[in-house]
């Protein structure tokens, strides 16, 4: 029986536009053979939340850059929770002060992935991350 | 391995013209025998192929045989005439200098404010505007949406109110602004406008640049509120007011730059931009402007990326092409029409996290192939953005590095010192062949809101971003400091905004919304609506409406009600 495809759901939170990172990883996450699911800009952490259960993610990776991570991932996680998506693994990649990072890690993001990851880098993660 | 020794199998691309085989003389062919093939044999080359770094191939040597048919007046020709590859000016940088523009905006009006007025005391030459996103995207700072977003990527702007404080003790009249806005451009405009009238400054006299350009916004940067057709309709309303009442105003900055960063090549860069350029002069003449009136008023602007001469080749051939386009496809007749002007900013997306230091030489190489492309100004970045906005000191270093080219490096002695390079000159004609290539596809397409219709320009700088961040995975492209040369390094302190920003924003538009009349308000936003709906040009009721006192979020939710939104088909 072949393997199910690991699922993950790419998503822009915020109102900032610049989406070359998430489209960058959005494909790079497809060739190495998972099913990607991006949702295109501007997405609030309601909609993510949501997008997530419909589309039965293992895997949330959000691209943010704009400094309103503080604002946009507690409320994502609390989402989460309250729809029991708990197990769904979240990534956060973009421009992250190193400051904010613990927090981050400690409300339950697995991982924040900075500028200059190579993509190997992140595809490794996930198999990892998911084998366990 | 390279082993090849022969250049006489490849073509050779001569400007506008089809290419043609290369054919050295008989002395180059002598020294590919007598000289390079014995070298190759005991020590080949570095790389099998040598590229610029948007892919595009560079050979070993530039002979006179790489510019067969080229003719230096015809091609060249002198500055301050066309074609203009030397530049626009006669005297270029030994007559003025280019503008000296940081960028500036964060926080509140009050903290930009002081900022301006930092970098003017440190011999700054004009004023940038960076504003936050609820800015640019039409909400204000008190809108659910804005939530965590208030000044943090700029200044927060919400009304007048906030716009007179921004400029407060920096006289309009003596000052050139640049305000980098899109969509709400037309209504932070009229902003400006009312905020020089107040202090008596003549819209004939003053001058600045509103960024305004929608197209790169649907093609690369995203920050779109309307559809395409009104969102035209807006910029050519500016268009038109500018050529009546402010004649000495950019109404855009025709962009690359952010093409650019959203991982494009210097060609897919200089083609877009420049058929954006030629797609707001078909509206305009559509609307019945006339071409040497309103487009002398239309500037651009570009990125300077790290290769060298691949950018210099680019804004030489910016100018070529402009030059070409303006005579043969609209007829104009004023030299002014035909001399690109343009702005350079360093480019954001090759500054790096890690070892931040790495970032002045970055940015000051960058800085010299914009000068010597002949910019007219310059904004160089600082060494912490790819972390965060800049701090004072990080934003000193950036304005001293355009002071020390300007006036240590005596590169501004000479007009156009790589003129007649045979590397320079073939780049430059390979840049704007390559570039015309892009350009007929557009206009096969039946322009570029339709070819952004389609997602083409989308797609092929998706592909071509895609393309650089596999090479760097493969480290066939190196960034040192990333991929290579990785060492540990010290932390860098960094500007924080944190939220109080937003709660001030907050108090201030609470405060206002009761000061105000809400009867003139509304009663200026219907004439708005109702204007919105016809054909006339909106700029008279957007001064009308900000002059009111009404925000940013009413005055672009008036113009959502009557133009609908836009979303783009997501492509990756």
């Amino acid at each position: 029986m072949p393997e199910k495809k690991i699922r993950v759901l790419i998503a822009k939170p915020g109102l900032d536009g610049h989406d070359r990172g998430a489209k960058i990883i959005a494909r790079a996450l497809r060739d190495a053979g998972m099913e990607v699911i991006y949702t295109g800009l501007r997405q609030t952490p309601e909609m993510i939340a949501t997008a997530a259960v419909q589309e039965d993610a293992d895997v949330i990776g959000l691209s943010i850059l704009s400094g309103a991570h503080n604002t946009i991932c507690p409320q994502l996680m609390n989402l989460l929770r309250e729809k029991g998506m708990q197990d769904v693994t979240v990534l956060v990649g973009g421009i992250i002060p190193e400051a904010d990072i613990p927090a981050m890690k400690k409300s339950g993001i697995a991982e924040i992935f900075l500028p200059g990851t190579s993509t190997q880098d992140i595809v490794e993660f996930i198999h990892k991350r998911l084998a366990r | 391995m390279s082993d090849k020794v022969k250049g006489s199998a490849m073509t050779i691309t001569t400007g506008d013209a089809p290419a043609v085989p290369r054919d050295p003389s008989s002395k180059e062919r002598a020294w590919e025998e007598d000289t390079l093939r014995p070298t190759l044999e005991k020590s080949p080359e570095r790389q099998a192929e040598f590229t610029t770094i948007s892919g595009h191939p560079i050979r070993r040597l530039y002979t006179p045989a790489d510019l067969p048919g080229w003719d230096p007046n015809r091609d060249l020709g002198f500055p301050g005439e066309p074609p203009y590859t030397r530049g626009i000016h006669s005297t270029m940088h030994r007559g003025r200098l280019w503008t000296m523009r940081q960028f500036a905006g964060f926080g509140t009006a009050e903290d930009t404010n002081a900022r301006f007025r930092y970098l003017l005391a440190q011999g700054q030459t004009g004023l940038s505007t960076a504003f936050d996103l609820p800015t640019l995207m039409g909400y204000d700072s008190d809108h659910p949406l804005s939530e965590g977003e208030v000044g943090k990527c700029g200044v927060a702007i919400s009304s007048l109110a906030d716009m007179e404080v921004l400029f407060d003790k920096i006289p309009l009249a003596n000052v050139t602004t640049s305000m980098t806005i899109n969509s709400p451009a037309a209504v932070i405009w009229a902003m400006y406008l009312a905020v020089a009238e107040k202090q008596g400054a003549d819209w004939k006299k003053i001058s600045g640049t509103l960024q305004n350009d929608i197209l790169k916004e649907y093609i690369a940067q995203k920050e779109y509120i309307y559809p395409p057709e009104p969102s035209m309709r807006l910029v050519i309303d500016t268009f038109e007011f500018a050529v009546k009442n402010t004649p000495k105003f950019n109404p855009i900055s025709i962009s690359g730059y952010h093409i650019r960063e959203a991982g494009s090549t210097a060609i897919q860069e200089l083609a877009f931009t420049l058929r954006d350029g030629m797609e707001y002069v078909e509206y305009g003449m559509r609307r019945g402007l006339d071409v040497d009136q309103f487009v002398p008023q239309l500037s651009f602007f570009f990125n300077a990326h790290s290769d060298f001469f691949e950018e210099i080749a680019k804004y030489r051939a910016a100018r070529r092409i402009w030059h070409k386009a303006m005579v043969e496809r609209y007829h104009a007749k004023n030299p002014r029409t035909w001399a690109l002007r343009f702005h350079t900013q360093t480019a954001g997306c090759s500054l790096t996290a890690q070892q931040p230091y790495n970032n002045v030489v970055r940015t000051a190489i960058q800085a010299l192939a914009a000068v010597l492309g002949g910019t007219q100004s310059l904004h160089t970045n600082s060494l912490d953005e790819a972390w965060a906005l800049p701090t004072e000191f990080a934003a000193t270093i950036a304005l001293r590095t355009q002071q020390i080219i300007a006036h240590e490096t005596g590169v501004t002695n000479t007009v156009d010192p790589l003129g007649g390079s045979y590397f320079v000159e073939s780049l430059t004609n390979e840049v704007e062949r390559g570039a015309w290539d892009y350009i007929e596809k557009i206009d096969a397409m039946g322009g570029m809101v339709p070819a952004i219709e389609r997602s083409y320009p989308q797609r092929e700088i998706a592909e071509a971003s895609y393309r650089y961040q596999r090479e760097l995975d493969k480290k066939e492209k190196i960034m040192v400091g990333v991929n290579d040369y990785v060492s540990d390094e010290k932390h860098l302190d960094t500007l924080q905004i944190d939220e109080t920003v937003a709660h001030r924003q907050a108090e201030r538009l609470a405060k206002l919304r009761v000061d105000r009349s809400q009867a003139e308000v509304d009663r200026r936003l219907n004439a708005l609506r109702k204007a919105a709906q016809g054909q006339e040009n909106l700029m008279p009721f957007l001064f009308d409406a900000v002059k009111s006192y009404a925000t940013v979020g009413e005055i672009c939710d008036a113009l959502r009600e009557v133009f609908g939104t836009y979303e783009e088909v997501a492509i990756t």
